[in-house]
Order: C-alpha cells, then sequence, then structure tokens
C-alpha cells in the first residue's frame, strides 16, 4: 500500500526517468501483475531495473515458452500478457506465440530489446529487424526513437492490445533508450484517430436480425471465441433461451456455452458433432457471433450453409463477408449486440420442428468410440479427467488428436476454462501456456493436456513448473506418433508413414523427475484410475504418462475438401 | 479482373509503407503502382493504389484490411467517384534530325513538353490519365524508346461530386 502511494506520487509529480524505469512504472500503472520473460545483452539495462522493482517476473526457460505463458495468462485473466525477450535471437524465438496470438485474437504486449540507435542497420550483434519480421503478425508494432515517446507508446500499446478485436503489440526498445531519460507522464490521453473501433452496434442491422429471427425455421447460432472476448457468456445463454435457437461452438468459442445446456448442439467442423455440421448445412438462419468462418469450421465454402440467410457479429469489419457472404452485418462488440437483440425480445420463431429433427441426430448420432479391455483409449481417458475435475478445471492443449479429443469428450460447462492454439495450430503451446494459466487463477485445478510430440517441443518449462511449485496436472496422451499426422498419412497417402511414427520416446517419467516433479505411468484403465485419483489429490505438479491406444483416429471427420454434410465416422 | 483505386490517408510513421506493401503480399493482392507524398496536413501522407482485383469482394477486404492498421486514417475506394487521375511519364526516345520535327508535333494535341535535347535523343514529359500517356508511349515506340518512368497513378475526388462515373470519359485529355 505504502509502496503503491509512493508510485502514485512520483507519477504524479511527472518525474525524469530512464527508460527503463518508464517501462517498470507504465506496467504498475497498467496493474501487470506478472510478466515472463528472459534476459540477454540489449535488455541489460531493463533487467537491472527490474531487479529490485518488485515486479513479478517469471523466467522460462526459452522465449517461446515466455509468449505462450503470457497467451495462457491472459486467456484465463482476460488482461493482456506481458513479455520481455531480447534482441535478434530472443526476438526471433517469440515470433511463433506473436503468430499465435495474432490468429487467436490475443492480447499480449512485448517489448523486444534491440541494439544500441547508432548502430540500428550495421548487422550488429544479435541485431535483427524485429520490425520488419513481426509487422504482419502483430495487430501493431513500434520502435522507439526517441524516449520522450516511450511513456505514450506503452500506454498506446496497453490501449491497441485490450481493445477492439484484441491482439499483440509489440514495442522494440533500442538499448540505448533504455537508459535515456525523460519526463515520465502517464496520465496522458490515447489518442488514435486511425483507430476507433465500433462497439455499438447499428440498429437498423440489429432489427433486421430480429425480424429474420422472427421467420425462421431452422436458425443456429455459431458462437466463436469472440463471445469469450467480450465477456458475452451470459448474454448468449439469455438470448438463445430467449428465442429458443439451438447453439454451435467453434473450437475457440467452447465454453461460451454449457456443453449440458439442451440447446447446444457441439462443436463444428473438421471434427464437430453430427448434429452440429449438419445443423449448419440445413438451417435457415446462421447467427454467426464472434466466430470467423475458419475453413475448419466451414469445410468446403460451396457446401457452406447453402440454404441459410446469414447474419455476422464481429467487431472487426473486415471478418464480415470475408470468406462467406453474409445478409446481415452486424459490426460491435458481441456482449453490446446481444444486450440490444434480448431488449428487442422480438417475435419467437416456431423451431419445434427443427429441435426435434436437431435431437433425434443427437440421439442417433452422438460422438463414440470403443472401448476394449486393456487397452486406454484416449477419448477415455479425456472423459475420466472430465469427471475427476468434474468439468470445472482449466484445460491447455496443443495442436492435434489429444486437442481435438479433449474439445470432443471434456465437456466445458463454464468460460474461460479452455486455452488452446486454435488458428495457428501450435506445437509446445499446452505446457508454457498451462504456467500462465495457473499464474492467472492461482486457485483453480489446471490440467495441461499434451501429445507426446508438442510435449517435447517446449518441455524445458517443466522447469519453471517445478521450481515455482504450480500445482499442474501435465497429462501427456501418449501414442508414440505424430498422431494427426499419422492418422491423415492412414486415411490420404495409403497408410505410408513418413516421419510420423516415433517408437522409442523417452521415458517421460524418468525425465520429470529429473527435473524433481512427481511422474506417474499408465497403459490401462484401471492404471489410468489410480494415477488420476493419486494427482488429482496432490497439491504439486505432476506429470502423468498415458501410453494410450496408438492406432486410435479422431472422428467423425469431414475431409478437407468436402462440405460439413459429407462426414465420416459417424457411425460404425 | 477489376482494376480499383484506392486513396487514403495515413500518419507518416517509420514503417507505415512497409506495413501496408507487406498487407498487400500477405493477403495476395496485386499492386499495380502506388504513389505516396505529404499532403496539407502535416505528419499526414496520402497514398494511392491501384489495384487488380477478381471482383467487388476482393476490393471491399482490401479496404477493410487497411482500415484495420492503426497508422491509417482514411481509406476510400474512389473508382466509383467522379475523379482526377494523374499519372506523370518521362519518356526518353531517339531522335535524327528528320524525325525530330515530327516528334515535336506528334506530342502536341497530348500537351506533353520536351524537357532535355540531345543529339541523339529528347525527353518527353507528359502528364494525365494512364491511358493518355499509353497512348502517347505507343506513338513514340517506333523511333525507339530509350528508357520510360511512369509516377504510377495518384488520384483524388473532384470537388463536385454532382456528375457520376458515366461523365468519367470526358476527363480523360
Amino acid at each position: 500500500m505504502a509502496a503503491n502511494m509512493k508510485v502514485k506520487e512520483r507519477v504524479a509529480k511527472k518525474q525524469t526517468l530512464c527508460g527503463a524505469l518508464m517501462l517498470i512504472e507504465a506496467l504498475k500503472a497498467e496493474n501487470v501483475k506478472v510478466i515472463f520473460g528472459y534476459p540477454g545483452g540489449a535488455v541489460l539495462p531493463i533487467y537491472d531495473k527490474l531487479y529490485e522493482s518488485g515486479v513479478f517476473h517469471v523466467l522460462t526457460r526459452h522465449e517461446q515458452g515466455a509468449i505462450h505463458a503470457a497467451e495462457g495468462y491472459a486467456r484465463i485473466s482476460g488482461k493482456p500478457g506481458v513479455v520481455i525477450a531480447t534482441s535478434g535471437p530472443g526476438a526471433t524465438n517469440i515470433v511463433t506465440g506473436l503468430t499465435d496470438a495474432m490468429m487467436d485474437s490475443i492480447p499480449l504486449v512485448v517489448f523486444t530489446g534491440q541494439v544500441a540507435s547508432s548502430v540500428i542497420g550495421s548487422d550488429a550483434f544479435q541485431e535483427a529487424d524485429v520490425l520488419g519480421i513481426t509487422m504482419p503478425i502483430t495487430k501493431h508494432s513500434y520502435q522507439v526513437r526517441d524516449i520522450h515517446e516511450l511513456p505514450k507508446i506503452i500506454k498506446e500499446a496497453f490501449h491497441i492490445a485490450t481493445t477492439g478485436r484484441p491482439g499483440p503489440v509489440l514495442i522494440d526498445i533500442p538499448k540505448d533508450m533504455a537508459v535515456a531519460e525523460a519526463e515520465f507522464d502517464y496520465e496522458q490521453d490515447v489518442q488514435l484517430p486511425g483507430y476507433q473501433p465500433t462497439t455499438k452496434p447499428n440498429h437498423l442491422q440489429i432489427r433486421k436480425l430480429v425480424e429474420a429471427v422472427s421467420q425462421a425455421k431452422r436458425p443456429v447460432i455459431l458462437a466463436g471465441a469472440g463471445v469469450l472476448h467480450a465477456n458475452a457468456h451470459e448474454q448468449l445463454k439469455q438470448y438463445a433461451e430467449q428465442q429458443n435457437i439451438p447453439v454451435i461452438h467453434t473450437l475457440l468459442g467452447l465454453g461460451g456455452f454449457p456443453a449440458d445446456h439442451p440447446l447446444f448442439l457441439g462443436m463444428a467442423g473438421m471434427h464437430g458433432t453430427y448434429t452440429a455440421n449438419m445443423a449448419l448445412y440445413e438451417c435457415d438462419l446462421l447467427i454467426n457471433v464472434g466466430a470467423r468462418f475458419d475453413d475448419r469450421v466451414t469445410g468446403n465454402l460451396a457446401h457452406f450453409a447453402p440454404k441459410a440467410t446469414v447474419a455476422h457479429i464481429d467487431i472487426d469489419p473486415a471478418e464480415i463477408g470475408k470468406n462467406v457472404p453474409t445478409k446481415i452485418p452486424i459490426v460491435g462488440d458481441a456482449k453490446e449486440a446481444l444486450i440490444q437483440l434480448i431488449e428487442q425480445n422480438g417475435k419467437r420463431p416456431d423451431v419445434s420442428e427443427w429441435l426435434n429433427k436437431l435431437n433425434e441426430w443427437k440421439r442417433e448420432y452422438p460422438l463414440m468410440y470403443k472401448r476394449e479391455p486393456g487397452v486406454l483409449k484416449p477419448q477415455r481417458l479425456i472423459e475420466m479427467i472430465h469427471e475427476y475435475t468434474n468439468g470445472e478445471a482449466v484445460v491447455t492443449t496443443d495442436v492435434g488428436q489429444h486437442q481435438m479429443w479433449v474439445a470432443q469428450y471434456y465437456k466445458f460447462k463454464q468460460p474461460h476454462r479452455w486455452v488452446t492454439s486454435g488458428g495457428l495450430g501450435t506445437m509446445g503451446f499446452g505446457l508454457p501456456a498451462a504456467i500462465g494459466a495457473q499464474l492467472a487463477q492461482p486457485e483453480a485445478t489446471v490440467v495441461s493436456i499434451v501429445g507426446d510430440g508438442g510435449f517435447q517441443m517446449t518441455l524445458q518449462e517443466l522447469s519453471v513448473i517445478q521450481e515455482l511449485n504450480l500445482p499442474i496436472k501435465i497429462v501427456i496422451v501418449n501414442n508414440q506418433a505424430l498422431g494427426m499426422v499419422r492418422q491423415w498419412q492412414e486415411i490420404f497417402y495409403e497408410k505410408r508413414y513418413s516421419h510420423s511414427l516415433i517408437p522409442n520416446q523417452p521415458d517421460f517419467v524418468r525425465l520429470a523427475e529429473a527435473y524433481g516433479m512427481k511422474a506417474m505411468r499408465a497403459t490401462t484403465e484401471e492404471e489410468a484410475e489410480y494415477v488420476l485419483k493419486e494427482a488429482f489429490a496432490t497439491n504439486a505438479p505432476v506429470l502423468l504418462d498415458f501410453h494410450v491406444c496408438p492406432g486410435e483416429n479422431v472422428y467423425p471427420m469431414v475431409a478437407p475438401g468436402k462440405g460439413l454434410h459429407e462426414m465420416v465416422g459417424v457411425k460404425w | 479482373m477489376v482494376k480499383r483505386i484506392i486513396t487514403m490517408t495515413v500518419n507518416n510513421r517509420p514503417g507505415v509503407l512497409n506495413r501496408i506493401t507487406g498487407l498487400f503480399t500477405k493477403r495476395h493482392y496485386n499492386i499495380e503502382s502506388i504513389t505516396v507524398g505529404h499532403t496539407e496536413a502535416e505528419g499526414i501522407s496520402r497514398m494511392t493504389f491501384v489495384v487488380n482485383v477478381d471482383d467487388e469482394r476482393i476490393a471491399e477486404q482490401i479496404t477493410k484490411q487497411l482500415n484495420k492498421q492503426i497508422d491509417v486514417l482514411k481509406v476510400v475506394d474512389i473508382t466509383d467517384q467522379a475523379i482526377i487521375v494523374r499519372e506523370l511519364a518521362l519518356i526518353k526516345v531517339a531522335v535524327t534530325p528528320a524525325t525530330r520535327g515530327e516528334i515535336y508535333t506528334l506530342i502536341e494535341p497530348f500537351r506533353a513538353a520536351i524537357v532535355d535535347v540531345a543529339r541523339d535523343s529528347l525527353v518527353v514529359q507528359v502528364t494525365g490519365e494512364p491511358e493518355k500517356i499509353d497512348a502517347l508511349i505507343d506513338l513514340l515506340k517506333p523511333y525507339g524508346l530509350k528508357e520510360v518512368a511512369r509516377t504510377g497513378t495518384t488520384a483524388f475526388p473532384r470537388g463536385s461530386q454532382r456528375a457520376s462515373s458515366t461523365n468519367k470519359s470526358l476527363f480523360i485529355i
């Protein structure tokens, strides 16, 4: 408290500070609780000031770990994740994370060191054109050329990262700028005439949608991550119930609508449920709320929602009409749009026949897999984790088969519990993301479910988990293969398993033990029961290596180039 | 393919041009020409793009994507407005004593000027709509073109928008 007062006084006095201290004061003013980073030559002046700043800094073991941890933190806390990396290799190591955050609209403020202004452009030691490299993968970026501008730049960066459609903003700080001094004034207003996101939806378009809903026979809502970014889950439920419209989620939207709700049809897309995909094919009114019609959701666009009038609510006008022709465009915040729709309280459409059909499909074509004695099915494993955590855990994943099984079988009841790499599909995302997620919600049960392939891309972060004693449960769905690649090779490449089988994986249990972490292995359902029970009773990190049935595939499936109605693997 | 003329005002900050041309590359849009220069307001530049797109939907996407850039203040696709479209070209054409006079007569209706004279060449400067410049270049080609430099299109909505695109052809020369 006293320290806080001191900061306020200093800020009010517009003290002269060096760049490094400006950064630290700005972080405090933005109420940043944790930053993720890795030191190096160009950021030494910043790290020197961090030393006794009181800012909680997590030293990951690789910059990629830092940025994925920041993404996990942002996803769960709803606040921007903050990253510091040094120039050159430090900065290039965060490129994957920046792209991931850009694709999935995750707010990040990323500081990179840069060589001194005087040598920029001379191919100096650890120099990289970070601004040039990251331009297409950031929402915006800055290089500090005048120390007087730094407070304004940081303030703008936080504003841009967190408003409108969220995204990563990068600030490149030459080494001399960290030591140069100027007056620190953080009270100024952000003025960006070129950046005025529309949040209030157009009333006329809202009325058009209300009219379309009242006439609809087979309406459906496709809800994406925009619902979660806008914190509009309550309104989504209220609106769906008011109008009696069934809801489908995209991969990233999961949790926005309770999975156990009778109006929920499941996830759409390549590995979505039969009911969700057929509903998209058969519907006459499709209301997209905060989803971007990704190709993994739509399948072949020529066959996508062929009978539907499309309405699209999105904060980003460029997403509307990008992939799917849209009759009713609504630019705005999902929450504000849904509130307006609820207030309109339009005529409820007659959907009894439609709901009957959907319920019949749900009964007839549920998600399914075959349980076999003595074998641990990955789907069963996810169901067991769901049971042990009561469907309330924060779950992080990488990309691939395990990710799809979690999306299918971990029935998310609540929002902001699901952290996965959707758009970019980044292997190695899940483990570091869990660090950020756990720090954002220290009380939550965090389960990081990863594949044996992706785990090995960022496993060095076990060290951080152990050091901070974060009680994360790490679940390796180990099929001794790059499962999704193997599955595609089986189906589309005549079982030519080119470089996708890894029979000689290391002993993950002993590996975790080398990091000082408790670890167990299970190869059958019975063993899985035992180790899960033990792991969830432990208030410390635990790594669990589950040897699952290696040849298992993710079904149902829409093959690439096919329409959603052409799913395979729906029934045995 | 449809040709669209898009003009925009941007903050004159380092990297802005890079961000915008990068966006065109990333989204696979073909740029035919770009011009950039200062405006009447300090710190604000105007850019004019001519792009070739498959259809209106892509043209709309381009303006939307450009609008998302923080340093882009205003984007307008002015193709269908009453506009003034101009380009400047410098054309170095080979001459002999016999053809020199001929070229002087030939360029006159184009209101072009001779801005450099050498023993065996002339430099012709011409401004106007790109079609007019094409036409002059075509006429000069038989004499032997040594070098051509074109600025690319810059464009501007007319002060009065009473007339729609139908009378655009009146303004060609």
